[in-house]
């Protein structure tokens, strides 16, 4: 025990010591915290649309006007040429182009029926989507008010009339920080644990200072214990911060759960993310090996982890890939609990794998380091 | 001359003999087009979802055969106690929640109006407003089904043409970004130790008593970088092209000269990196704590950057990869010419000498 105690008094004095590193540690993950959760957003807002009219009817302007106060559109342009709106549709100035026809008044009221022009920039697929089927429902809608504008007396036939109200559980303003922000916690304290403790482990090893614990008459769990609770230390401080300041404070994310339980979870995983970091540290001979594998890897659990796109939707191969990544599982339970306060019982099996991953990385990272270089 | 050749070899060498480095450097950009190519996407589909049927007639079974047949969902479960749903919700896989009321059918027929109530997990904001929509256009689809009649006066019916992207396929909009984000990341990393890895080991000062200028030492050590990141453009470019079937519609030789450009900006932040770290570990962890996110966030492939607050639209403009983003965009997708990125080049451009001239004002010849 007295060992240990020594140990972890010359990490924790290498950690802070070193004046240049604290901010990388401690402030940067930080300012991510608090600005990223706003750049990461779904909602498809400001849409810039070009009208091209050629008909220049009362009907024409009624539907341009309503586009412009719909809220979802900003019409950036509006002019009689399809080849002008084009331009400014390649230099992305603007995502929709609407042609009306000329004629499209008359042939409304004269043969019942007209079409309309939409092209869409599609390049991001989602976008197109949802902004086209804004602009077909506004459409559809000023196509209903000319209707009963037409047919003074609207028919006596009931039309079936089914209404879909929705109740949006758990986060019923659909404020998009109250997902991102435990996701990229998540993510950062991740960062933390993997790189730091893979780069400091090498860094022994690079400088030569390893061969000194190596002599001494240190065991290796002590090694490797007084390696990792310092980084485990201060990934439950980074967690605490991110959660009760930047969450509760800036962001006013409450966690609804059990915060013992949350932290239990929280424990679990940074001991197999530790681990990892352990475990690459052992297979490499310098830092810039070191950095280059937990790049690697990190990249890997952090896009698969259904951070930024659901793990659902994923083909069968990459889903058995996103549940072997510890990320996955620890910002489900975070997100879970936090958001929607769940209990022991409903992540019980997440604890289970959490567990399995625990025992796994760090039995094989201690079976991999040897004392004699 | 030849002194600067026998560096850029030394340079060669260390790059080459490092097996697990290499191995990030040309795995990286594979791993990256094989992940957004095949497993990663925007859409949201096979979403778990319950099903609360109590009405249990004909228009709820044709709604539900409906919602089963959509590949959007998967229909988890049926419940039929009210009290279980909130249960389904904290075990966390379940999306959302459809309850069709007692005499659905009744109050279709006999008082041409019913309900549907939809419970949304909106813990994601994103997946509860899709699955929303979703599940309101099935049943609006149904209504429409049993609306008697159907020729309605003054129809207005709209063409929608997707432009550059008929089959709205999302490797479209990734595969720039995958470009953007490797050639930036693993520029910057790897450069960014290269000089401060010379300084602590001690070997810095071998070098700069060397007869080369020490600027040339400075140059020699991105050339390696520069020559590797044009191979792992050709990797990305080969796979994209043959992998995921992306045609290359503008100039090749434009989007080669307009990469090298940023590859150039990368290897300048990252010698600006090198040149200001104390450590190895600091510059690590600058590079990668301090510009993983922000780069796959401000470079506008995940997140359309209009959508962002104002500050952070601000903001992005710092982030090289944005630039080339769209620069790519414009040459790869819509075909475009010089005439159309001139603007953004020049931006790129810029930084470049910028960063450039900063790290190389920090360089100091002497150490200690």
């Amino acid at each position: 025990m007295r060992t240990l105690r020594f140990l972890l008094q010359k990490e924790f004095r290498q950690i802070f010591r070193n004046r240049a590193l604290l901010p990388v540690i401690f402030i940067a993950p930080m300012i991510q915290l608090l600005i990223m959760p706003l750049a990461a957003d779904y909602e498809i807002k400001n849409i810039n649309i070009s009208i091209v009219d050629h008909d220049h009817s009362g009907y024409s302007r009624q539907l341009v006007s309503k586009i412009s106060s719909s809220g979802y559109f900003v019409i950036s342009d509006y002019g009689t040429s399809f080849n002008a709106a084009f331009q400014q549709f390649e230099k992305d100035k603007s995502d929709l182009i609407l042609e009306i026809p000329l004629g499209f008044e008359r042939n409304l009221v004269k043969e019942n029926e007209q079409k309309l022009f939409i092209a869409v920039n599609a390049i991001n697929g989602t976008k197109a989507m949802v902004g086209s089927s804004y602009l077909s429902r506004i459409i559809a809608s000023y196509n209903a008010d000319i209707r009963l504008e037409m047919t003074a007396n609207p028919r006596m036939n009931p039309v079936p009339n089914i209404e879909v109200p929705s109740i949006n559980r758990f986060n019923p303003y659909l404020n998009y920080p109250f997902f991102m922000v435990p996701g990229i916690l998540c993510t950062l304290v991740t960062m933390i644990g993997v790189y730091m403790c893979a780069l400091n482990i090498v860094k022994e090893k690079e400088v030569g200072t390893i061969e000194q614990i190596n002599v001494t008459p240190i065991k290796k769990i002590h090694f490797i214990l007084g390696k990792l609770i310092p980084f485990w230390v201060i990934g439950v401080f980074l967690f605490s911060v991110g959660l009760f300041i930047i969450a509760g404070v800036v962001y006013g994310i409450h966690p609804l759960g059990s915060i013992p339980l949350l932290y239990s979870f929280l424990f679990l995983f940074l001991i197999a993310v530790l681990g990892i970091g352990l475990l690459i540290s052992t297979y490499s001979e310098t830092q810039q090996q070191a950095m280059s594998i937990a790049f690697f890897f990190m990249m890997i659990f952090m896009l698969m982890s259904g951070l930024f796109t659901p793990v659902d939707s994923m083909p069968n191969w990459a889903i058995v890939i996103a549940r072997l990544n510890p990320v996955t599982h620890f910002i489900e339970v975070v997100r879970m609990v936090v958001l929607k306060g769940s209990g022991f019982h409903d992540i019980k099996y997440h604890f289970l794998v959490m567990t399995g991953f625990a025992l796994f990385f760090n039995s094989w990272a201690i079976w991999n380091y040897r004392k004699t270089a | 001359m030849r002194q600067f050749f026998a560096f850029v070899i030394k340079e060669f060498y260390h790059v080459f003999r490092d097996p697990k480095s290499m191995l990030m450097l040309f795995g990286m950009p594979i791993m990256l087009i094989l992940l957004f190519g095949f497993a990663l996407s925007n859409e949201i589909k096979n979403s778990k979802i319950v099903i609360c049927d109590f009405a249990q007639d004909p228009a709820s079974q044709r709604i539900i055969d409906k919602i089963e047949a959509s590949k959007n969902f998967e229909i988890k479960k049926f419940l039929f106690d009210p009290r279980q749903i909130e249960q389904a919700f904290k075990e966390g896989n379940v999306k959302l929640v459809v309850v069709i009321p007692n005499h659905f059918n009744d109050d279709l027929l006999h008082l041409h109006k019913a309900q549907i109530q939809v419970i949304a997990d909106a813990s994601d904001p994103n997946t509860a407003n899709t699955l929303t929509n979703y599940i309101t256009n099935i049943v609006m689809d149904y209504q429409q089904e049993i609306t008697p009649f159907n020729d309605l006066p003054q129809q207005i019916k709209t063409e929608i043409r997707m432009i550059y992207n008929p089959e709205l396929k999302g490797t479209t909009n990734f595969v720039p970004g995958v470009m953007a984000l490797v050639l930036l990341l693993v520029c910057v990393l790897m450069t960014s130790v290269s000089i401060v890895k010379e300084k602590e080991k001690g070997t810095m000062e071998v070098l700069l008593v060397s007869p080369m200028h020490p600027l040339m030492v400075v140059i020699s050590k991105a050339v390696p970088y520069l020559f590797l990141s044009i191979v792992n453009l050709s990797v990305i470019l080969l796979l994209s092209v043959f992998l995921l079937k992306m045609p290359i519609n503008g100039s090749i030789g434009l989007l080669f000269f307009e990469s090298s450009l940023l590859i150039l900006t990368a290897l300048s932040l990252g010698l600006l990196i090198s040149n200001s770290a104390q450590s190895q570990q600091q510059a690590m962890l600058i590079s990668l704590m301090g510009m993983l996110i922000p780069v796959l966030l401000f470079t506008g492939f995940m997140f359309p950057l209009e959508n962002m607050p104002l500050p952070l639209q601000i903001i992005a403009n710092v982030v090289p990869s944005k630039w080339y983003y769209i620069i790519v965009k414009s040459i790869m997708i819509k075909g475009l010419g010089l005439s159309a990125i001139w603007k953004e080049t020049l931006i790129l451009l810029g930084m470049t000498v910028f960063l450039l001239s900063v790290s190389i004002n920090k360089f100091k010849i002497r150490l200690g």
